[in-house]
C-alpha cells in the first residue's frame, strides 16, 4: 500500500505543479507543454484507480490530438506577450467570476458527497469482477446510455462542420490538380502536330 | 522487502527487453541500408566488422564522441528533452508486445490502446525539435511532420477497429490468439495495405518522408542537431519502424504463431516466427524506401484523408455488418 500511495502523490504532485505551472509560466508555448505534462498525469492517476480504458483515451483524444492542435494555434500566433498582457485588468472581473462559479460548483460536489452512496443505489451499473472495465464501459454507454451517447457525438460533428464552413473559401484565381482528370488524359487530346505559318504562328488555348 | 524484489524483478525484464530492442534496432539500420544498397547495385556498408554488420556501432561510437552544439538561440531545456522524448516513447512501447504466449513484460487488458497512446504521443518529440531550435526549416519540417503524423493515425484508428471487432479483445494476446484459424491479413486484406501504408507515414518513412524532405527542408527538425542527440532521434526512428512492424505482425500476420499448424513448423519457437515477421514487415519497408520516390505533401494529405480515411471507415461498417450478419461476433 505504501508504494501505490509514493506512486499517487507524485503524480498528484506533477498534475497540481504544471496546472499552476500552465498559468505562471511566462511563455505561452511553455504552458502548452505543461499542459500536456497535466493531461498525461492525470491519465497516469486514472490508470490507478483502475480506470485504464478512460486513462488511454484520454492520452489518445487530448494528449494525442487535441493538445497538438493546441500547439499549432499557440506556436503560430506567438509574438508580442505584452500585446496579450495588455487587457489583464479588463477581463480580471469575469476570470474572478467564473472562478467564484467553479469554487461554487465543487463545493455543491463535496457537499453532496455523503449522498454518494443513494446515488450509486440508483445507477444500473452491475460490477462484475470477471469483467474488464473496457468491456463494462462498452454494455454501458451502447445500452442504457446509447442515446446520450450519440447525440453527443452528433453535437462534435455538427460543430466541426460549422468551424468547416466558417473557414471555408473557394478560391478561383489557382489551379486545381485533378487526378482523375489528369489520368484519363490521353495522347490524342494534348500533342497534335500543326504547320504554322511563317510570321503567323499558332493560336494556343491553354 | 518485498517491493524490492518486485521491482528488481521488473527493472532485469525491462532491461532483458530494452537491450535486444537496442542492438535489433542497430542491425535493421545494416540491413537497410544493404537491402538499399542491393537494389541501386551497389555494395551497402561492408567494410566493419563481417559483411560490415558493426557499422552501425561504428557510427554510434562516431556520434558518441562528436560535439553536441546547441544554438545560441534555442529554447535550450524543450531542445535538450526532444530526442530523449523521441527515443524513450519508441522504447516505451515495446513493454506490451507479446513475443509468445507468456514472453510479455505488461501483459495488459487494454494492450493496443496503449500503443496507439504512445505513438500519438511521438509526435512531440518532432514537434519540440522544430520549435525548439528556433529556425525556419525545422520548424517548417515539425509542422509538416505534425499534420501528416495526426492525418494518418486517424486512418490507422480505424483499422485497429477492424481488427479488434474481429478479435474481440483490446488485449494484443488476445487478438493473437483470435487469429489461430486464419490470419486477418487475409479477411482483411485491403486494411493490412492501408496498415503498411500508413505506417510508412506514421514513422516518416520514404515515400513519406517529407518532414526531412533534404531538396527542401535541409534535414527538417533535425536540421540543429548534432552528435548524440542527432543519434537518438535516429534510433527512435529505426525503434518505430520496429515496433510499427511488429504491430503490423501482431494485428494481421498472427503474432508468434505459425502459418500452419502443422509438425515442422509449429516445433519452431513463437518468438522465432515473431522476429522472422517482423524482418519480413521491415524487407517491405526497406524496398518502398528504395523503389518509391517521395510523394508531395498536398498528395499525402489526400491520401490520407480523403482515400484511407472514407476507405477504412466503410470497412468498419462493412466488417460489423458482416460479423452481425453472420453471427461471427466473437462472445
Amino acid at each position: 500500500m505504501i508504494a501505490h500511495a509514493i506512486i499517487f502523490y507524485f503524480l498528484s504532485t506533477i498534475t497540481i505543479l504544471s496546472t499552476i505551472m500552465v498559468i505562471a509560466s511566462r511563455n505561452t508555448v511553455h504552458s502548452v507543454f505543461f499542459l500536456i505534462l497535466d493531461f498525461v498525469s492525470a491519465a497516469c492517476l486514472f490508470i490507478m484507480l483502475g480506470a485504464e480504458f478512460v486513462g488511454m483515451i484520454l492520452l489518445i483524444v487530448y494528449v494525442g490530438a487535441v493538445a497538438v492542435l493546441f500547439l499549432f494555434v499557440v506556436m503560430m500566433l506567438e509574438g508580442n506577450f505584452e500585446k496579450i498582457k495588455q487587457g489583464f485588468l479588463q477581463y480580471l472581473p469575469i476570470g474572478f467570476f467564473i472562478g467564484i462559479v467553479i469554487f461554487l460548483e465543487l463545493i455543491v460536489v463535496i457537499g453532496g458527497w455523503q449522498y454518494k452512496s443513494e446515488f450509486i443505489g440508483t445507477s444500473k451499473i452491475i460490477y462484475d469482477a470477471n469483467e474488464t472495465n473496457t468491456e463494462q464501459l462498452g454494455k454501458l454507454i451502447y445500452t442504457d446510455f446509447f442515446l446520450p451517447f450519440q447525440i453527443s457525438g452528433l453535437v462534435l460533428l455538427v460543430a466541426m462542420i460549422g468551424a468547416i464552413l466558417l473557414t471555408f473559401r473557394r478560391r478561383t484565381n489557382m489551379k486545381r490538380q485533378d487526378m482523375v482528370k489528369q489520368s484519363s488524359r490521353e495522347r490524342v487530346d494534348s500533342i497534335s502536330s500543326v504547320d504554322a505559318e511563317i510570321n503567323k504562328g499558332v493560336k494556343v488555348n491553354d | 522487502m518485498d517491493y524490492a524484489i518486485y521491482f528488481f524483478n521488473d527493472l532485469l525484464k525491462i532491461f532483458a527487453l530494452v537491450i535486444p530492442v537496442l542492438i535489433s534496432v542497430a542491425m535493421i539500420v545494416w540491413v537497410d541500408r544493404r537491402v538499399w544498397g542491393a537494389v541501386q547495385l551497389r555494395k551497402g556498408p561492408n567494410v566493419v566488422g563481417p559483411f560490415g554488420l558493426f557499422q552501425t556501432l561504428a557510427d554510434a561510437l562516431k556520434y558518441i564522441f562528436k560535439e553536441v552544439i546547441i544554438p545560441v538561440r534555442a529554447n535550450k531545456v524543450i531542445f535538450v528533452i526532444a530526442p530523449i522524448v523521441t527515443m524513450s516513447l519508441a522504447l516505451v512501447s515495446w513493454a506490451v508486445i507479446p513475443f509468445s504466449e507468456s514472453l510479455v513484460v505488461a501483459d495488459i487488458n487494454v494492450g493496443i490502446l496503449y500503443i496507439f497512446a504512445v505513438s500519438s504521443l511521438g509526435v512531440y518529440g518532432i514537434i519540440m525539435a522544430g520549435w525548439a531550435s528556433n529556425s525556419k526549416y525545422p520548424f517548417l519540417g515539425a509542422l509538416r511532420s505534425a499534420a501528416q503524423m495526426v492525418s494518418y493515425e486517424v486512418s490507422i484508428g480505424l483499422i485497429i477497429i477492424n481488427v479488434l471487432l474481429c478479435a474481440g479483445s483490446l488485449n494484443l494476446k488476445d487478438i493473437v490468439l483470435a487469429q489461430k484459424s486464419i490470419w486477418f491479413a487475409i479477411p482483411l486484406f485491403p486494411m493490412f495495405v492501408i496498415f503498411f501504408i500508413s505506417a510508412l507515414a506514421e514513422t516518416n518513412r520514404p515515400p513519406f518522408d517529407l518532414p526531412e524532405a533534404e531538396a527542401e527542408l535541409v534535414a527538417g527538425y533535425q536540421t540543429e542537431y548534432s552528435g548524440m542527440m542527432y543519434a537518438l532521434f535516429w534510433l527512435g526512428e529505426y525503434a518505430n519502424i520496429l515496433l510499427m512492424c511488429g504491430l503490423g505482425t501482431i494485428l494481421f500476420l498472427g503474432g508468434w504463431l505459425s502459418p500452419i499448424d502443422v509438425y515442422p513448423f509449429n516445433a519452431i519457437p513463437g518468438p522465432i516466427w515473431f522476429i522472422f515477421k517482423i524482418l519480413l514487415l521491415f524487407f517491405l519497408f526497406a524496398m518502398v524506401k528504395a523503389i518509391v520516390p517521395r510523394y508531395r505533401y498536398d498528395q499525402l494529405m489526400r491520401l490520407g484523408w480523403k482515400i484511407f480515411l472514407p476507405f477504412s471507415l466503410f470497412w468498419v461498417v462493412l466488417t460489423s455488418a458482416f460479423l452481425y450478419f453472420f453471427n461471427l461476433l466473437p462472445a
